[in-house]
C-alpha cells in the first residue's frame, strides 16, 4: 500500500504547479535574453553571460540566503515590493517563483542561446533579402529552427525546479500548500524517521527525473540534434 | 630527484601519523544546532585543557540519526532530544551506559525588534503579526515545546494558519527571525542569550511550566567505544567548567 497522505500529494501538486509557472515565465524571459546573447558584439556579453550562469556553480544556500536577506523587509527587493504594496516575498507562492526562475535561469538560458547561434547569419539574410521584418523574421524562421533548443529548455528548467531544494528551505517556511515542495517533505520525512514515506517520494523524483533526461537525449539522437 | 623528494615526503607523513594519534587525540563530535555557540566554547576550552581536538558537526537531530545508522563517523552526539538518544541505545549502536542529560533547553519568544514582545507572551494574542516562526514539530524538540506553549496560552494553531514559518531546525528558525522575515518566534534562549542576559531585539522567556522539558541528552556512539578522546569529551561535559559555561547560554542543568 503506497503510505502517501494528503499532505504529500498536496506537496506533489504544488511542485508540478511551481514547476510548470516557473518554465512558462523563464522561457518568456529567457528567448529574449539568449536572443541577445547569440547575436550581440557588446561588451556587456560577457559579464552578462557570466551573471546568467551564476546558479550553476552557486551553492544553492548562498542564492537562498541572499534572496532572503534581499526580499526580507530590510531588503532593497523587499523595500520595492512592500511599497508596491505587496507584502515581501519569503513564505510565499510567489517568493518561490521568483527564486526559481533566478535559480533555473542559465537552464533554460543556455540551450536557448545555443540554438540560436546554431541557427548563424544565413537564414536571417535571407529572409531580410526577402523583405521580412525582424518580428517576423523571429516567429516564421528562428522559432521554427530553434525549436530542438526551446524543447531542450523546457525540460531543463522545468525538471531543475522540480529538483530545487535548498533555495526552497532558504525561502519558504515549509508552509504546506504554499511552500512546501516535494524535496522539502522528503527532508522532513527523513529527519521524523519516516522512512517509507520517505522512499516513496524519493524514487518518484528518481523516475521521473529518469523518465525526463531518457526522453531528453533520445530525441535528441533521433533528431541529430542541431540545437 | 622530484621522485626521491615526494618518496621522503611520504616516509615523513607515515612517520608522524602514529605520533599525532597517540598524543592529541581527536573526536568527532555530532552537535543539535541549538546548542552551536555553547559548544564551540566547550571545545575551545576542552582542547585547551587536554589537548584533545573536538571536531564538532552542527545539525538537525533527525539527520545526524540517519547518518549514523549509514556510517557517519560520529563518535559523541549531542542530541537536541532525549528519545533520540534512547533509540540509538536501544539499537545497540551507542556505548551502553553512557547515555546522560547534558543541557535542558530554555524556549523564548523572541523578536528582532526591541520592544515588540513583551514579558507574557500577550503580543501573541494580538493579531498585528505576519509571520510566526517555529522550528517543525516533526522533526525539532523546541518545535513541539511551541505547540505546547501556545496551547497553553489557548492560541489554537488554526488562528495562525498561513502564518506560521517552519524552520527546518532551530538555527533557521532564528535566522527567519533575525532577518526581519518573521516577526517574531519560538527559538532556544541559547541562540540570543549572552553574558546573563538577552542580547538583542525583545523577549520573552516561557515559562519551563508551559511544555515538556527539553531534555538533551548525549551518548558516546558505537564508533567512539575505544577512542579516549571521546571519554575525555563526555567527562569534560560533565565536568564543573563545562556546566558553567552551558549555564551561562540560558541552559538549565
Amino acid at each position: 500500500m503506497v503510505p502517501l497522505d494528503s499532505v504529500d500529494l498536496a506537496a506533489i501538486w504544488l511542485t508540478l504547479k511551481l514547476a510548470t509557472l516557473t518554465t512558462v515565465l523563464l522561457l518568456l524571459i529567457g528567448t529574449p535574453i539568449g536572443w541577445w546573447l547569440a547575436r550581440t558584439r557588446s561588451k556587456w556579453k560577457g559579464p552578462i553571460g557570466a551573471v546568467v550562469a551564476l546558479p550553476l556553480v552557486l551553492p544553492p544556500t548562498v542564492l537562498g540566503f541572499y534572496l532572503l536577506v534581499a526580499m526580507g523587509p530590510h531588503g532593497f527587493i523587499g523595500q520595492l515590493t512592500q511599497s508596491l504594496g505587496l507584502g515581501t516575498l519569503p513564505f510565499t507562492f510567489a517568493g518561490l517563483v521568483v527564486a526559481s526562475v533566478f535559480y533555473s535561469l542559465p537552464f533554460v538560458v543556455q540551450p536557448l542561446q545555443n540554438a540560436f547561434e546554431a541557427i548563424g547569419e544565413r537564414p536571417l539574410e535571407v529572409a531580410a533579402t526577402l523583405r521580412a521584418g525582424p518580428v517576423d523574421t523571429f516567429f516564421t524562421v528562428v522559432l521554427p529552427l530553434a525549436k530542438p533548443g526551446f524543447v531542450t529548455a523546457a525540460i531543463l528548467g522545468f525538471a531543475h525546479t522540480v529538483g530545487e531544494f535548498g533555495v526552497v528551505l532558504m525561502i519558504g517556511g515549509n508552509i504546506p500548500e504554499k511552500t512546501r515542495v516535494v524535496s522539502v517533505q522528503i527532508y522532513d520525512h527523513v529527519e521524523a524517521m519516516e522512512y517509507a514515506q520517505a522512499h516513496w517520494l524519493a524514487g518518484g523524483m528518481l523516475a521521473f527525473s529518469f523518465v525526463v533526461l531518457l526522453v531528453l537525449y533520445t530525441s535528441r539522437l533521433k533528431q541529430g540534434w542541431r540545437g | 630527484m622530484r621522485n626521491g623528494f615526494s618518496r621522503r615526503c611520504a616516509a615523513l607523513l607515515l612517520s608522524l601519523m602514529p605520533l599525532a594519534a597517540a598524543q592529541a587525540g581527536e573526536v568527532q563530535v555530532a552537535v543539535a544546532a541549538n546548542f552551536t555557540a555553547p559548544m564551540q566554547a566547550i571545545a575551545a576550552e576542552f582542547e585547551k585543557d587536554t589537548g584533545h581536538k573536538a571536531l564538532l558537526a552542527f545539525g538537525a537531530t533527525g539527520k545526524f540519526y540517519a547518518q549514523i545508522h549509514n556510517g557517519a563517523p560520529f563518535e559523541v552526539f549531542l542530541a537536541a532530544d532525549d528519545s533520540t538518544p534512547l533509540k540509538l541505545e536501544q539499537e545497540a549502536a551507542s556505548v551502553p551506559g553512557s547515555r546522560f542529560t547534558y543541557a535542558i533547553g530554555t524556549l523564548v519568544l523572541w523578536s528582532a525588534t526591541p520592544g515588540y514582545v513583551d514579558d507574557q507572551g500577550a503580543v501573541l494574542k494580538k493579531d498585528q503579526f505576519k509571520h510566526l516562526a517555529l522550528a517543525n514539530p516533526k522533526t525539532a524538540p523546541y518545535g513541539v515545546a511551541a505547540q505546547a506553549a501556545l496551547a497553553k496560552l489557548g492560541i489554537a494553531e488554526e488562528d495562525l494558519k498561513g502564518r506560521l514559518v517552519l524552520g527546518e531546525n532551530i538555527t533557521q528558525t532564528h535566522q527567519f527571525v533575525a532577518t526581519g522575515n518573521a516577526e517574531l518566534g519560538f527559538i532556544a534562549l541559547s541562540q540570543v542569550y549572552r553574558d546573563g542576559k538577552v542580547a538583542s531585539g525583545s523577549a520573552w522567556i516561557v515559562p519551563a511550566e508551559y511544555h515538556a522539558p527539553i531534555r538533551q541528552d548525549a551518548v558516546i556512539l558505537a564508533k567512539g567505544q575505544h577512542n579516549p578522546a571521546a571519554a575525555a569529551l563526555v567527562d569534560y561535559l560533565k565536568g564543573p567548567k563545562a556546566s558553567a559555561l552551558i549555564r551561562s547560554y540560558g541552559y538549565a542543568l
